[in-house]
């Protein structure tokens, strides 16, 4: 681990230095993952790029109806806004789950969403908020839709020139309800063995549901969207049944790997107990 | 190439020069001789090298030290009083036989203290919370746990 520790003041200033160092520097937030990854030779960058003394990319605001999170906002600040506990609180509950304390304190939300893990904490409330990000480069801004976003672990539609700045999220439907559950071994400080977020719009006078949005963590290449499962619900008056088969469909479109912290066929059946428990925590009573 | 850089430590402005990959836990202890801030897993696991910056818990063995730069840093060394006295959480650490092999300790104690000072009356379970990344190998928590809650009735004598 050796690198030159570029501290740009302004955006601009940083993605000049990305249009020059861009294919030989990393971006750093908080560094609770590049650093690790650094130490490991995983990644061996010339030059590390913090984004966190730009104004620009701090601060959490309501626009439009729907919120706008700057990419160097911690986690910590995520989790204990009153905006995102409020409108998402699915959000707030992910962010919250995400390592130690003294992890959150620095690992940013911009981070989660750039290292692209398949078990990152917020994407997988963010894919069913149809949230957005927007990345700078050397040609300007461009808006990127976050189910566009992910190519496969550590790998996102950024290029090596560009910063994420901003992520929004757009209105919710009046009467929207959400929920985030991680499953893991050690509660926060360990990775999901399956995450799963639901959103769900369900009519006042006889429950039908307008709008479903399941997303799953740690059960792909990517976070991903259950639309299958979404399908099943989409339209019609939600019972145990319909519960029971569109967590089954979620299960069944999920494609997880073995590894130390659970076989893919466990994955599986965890993603349906766990999507199946969602559903029952948003479904109006 | 190693360059100067100034650090504000338990009150204190101190120069370092240090190379810009090198770690806020290496400088502290390497190069200005705090060793009370432990390295172990390196990987922000453990919480052993848990300091406080701008008040908040944070894991200084993967913390650029470039990072730390205008701000407030407070290690296990800025607690005790300057004629030696123990800081209530110290105290309390012992009071409550919350040692055991010590390894853990600076970085409970500073845990602890970003805790108390973010939330004076915290209970039991934001306790644990608050600790639940800080490793203790002789897994000592419950007297951790009850060392903290003494010092939480107590708060007013909490800086």
């Amino acid at each position: 681990m050796r690198f030159d520790y570029l501290q740009p003041a302004t955006l601009d200033e940083c993605v000049a230095m990305l249009a020059k160092w861009g294919p030989s520097a990393k971006i750093i937030a908080g560094g609770t993952d590049l650093i690790l990854n650094a130490r490991a030779r995983v990644v061996d960058p010339e030059y590390v790029i913090d984004i966190t003394g730009i104004p620009s990319m701090s601060g959490i605001e309501e626009e439009g109806g729907g919120v706008r999170i700057g990419a160097a906002v911690t986690v910590r600040d995520v989790s204990e806004s009153a905006i995102i506990k409020e409108r998402f609180p699915l959000l707030a509950t992910a962010a919250s789950l995400i390592g130690s304390v003294g992890i959150r304190n620095v690992a940013t939300i911009g981070g989660n969403v750039c290292r692209a893990s398949p078990s990152s904490e917020c994407s997988p409330p963010l894919l069913c908020l149809d949230a957005s990000a927007k990345v700078v480069g050397p040609g300007g801004s461009r808006t990127i839709r976050l189910d566009e976003c992910f190519l496969g672990p550590g790998c996102t539609t950024l290029e090596t020139d560009e910063v994420l700045t901003e992520i929004h999220i757009p209105p919710n439907k009046p009467g929207t309800r959400g929920v985030y559950l991680k499953h893991s071994q050690r509660g926060s400080i360990d990775l999901a063995i399956v995450g799963v977020a639901v959103v769900g719009t369900f009519a006042a006078s006889d429950g039908t549901c307008q709008e479903a949005k399941i997303a799953l963590g740690g059960v792909a290449p990517t976070p991903m969207r259950a639309r299958d499962a979404e399908r099943v619900l989409q339209g019609k008056v939600v019972d145990d049944a319909l519960i029971a088969l569109a967590a089954q469909t979620a299960a069944d479109e999920s494609r997880p790997i073995s590894d130390v912290r659970g076989s893919a066929d466990y994955r599986k059946e965890m993603v349906r107990v766990f999507t199946q428990r969602a559903l029952r925590a948003i479904l109006p009573s | 190439m190693r360059r100067p850089i100034e650090l504000r430590v338990n009150g204190v402005i101190e120069e370092a020069y240090v190379e810009p990959w090198w770690t806020l836990a290496r400088v502290l202890r390497d190069e200005l001789g705090l060793t009370g801030t432990k390295i172990s897993c390196e990987t922000g696991d453990c919480g052993a090298c848990t300091v406080n910056i701008d008040g908040r818990a944070v894991r200084s063995c993967i913390y650029p030290v470039m990072k730390a730069q205008g701000k407030e840093i407070v290690t296990i060394e800025g607690l005790a009083g300057s004629d030696g006295s123990l800081h209530p959480l110290q105290q309390a650490f012992l009071d409550n036989f919350a040692v055991q092999c010590g390894y853990c300790t600076p970085g409970m104690v500073m845990g602890a203290h970003a805790l108390l000072g973010e939330n004076p009356h915290p209970s039991e379970e934001e306790i644990k919370e608050g600790l639940r990344g800080n490793l203790c190998r002789c897994t000592g928590y419950n007297n951790i746990v009850k060392a903290v809650a003494s010092v939480a009735g107590a708060a007013e004598e909490v800086e």
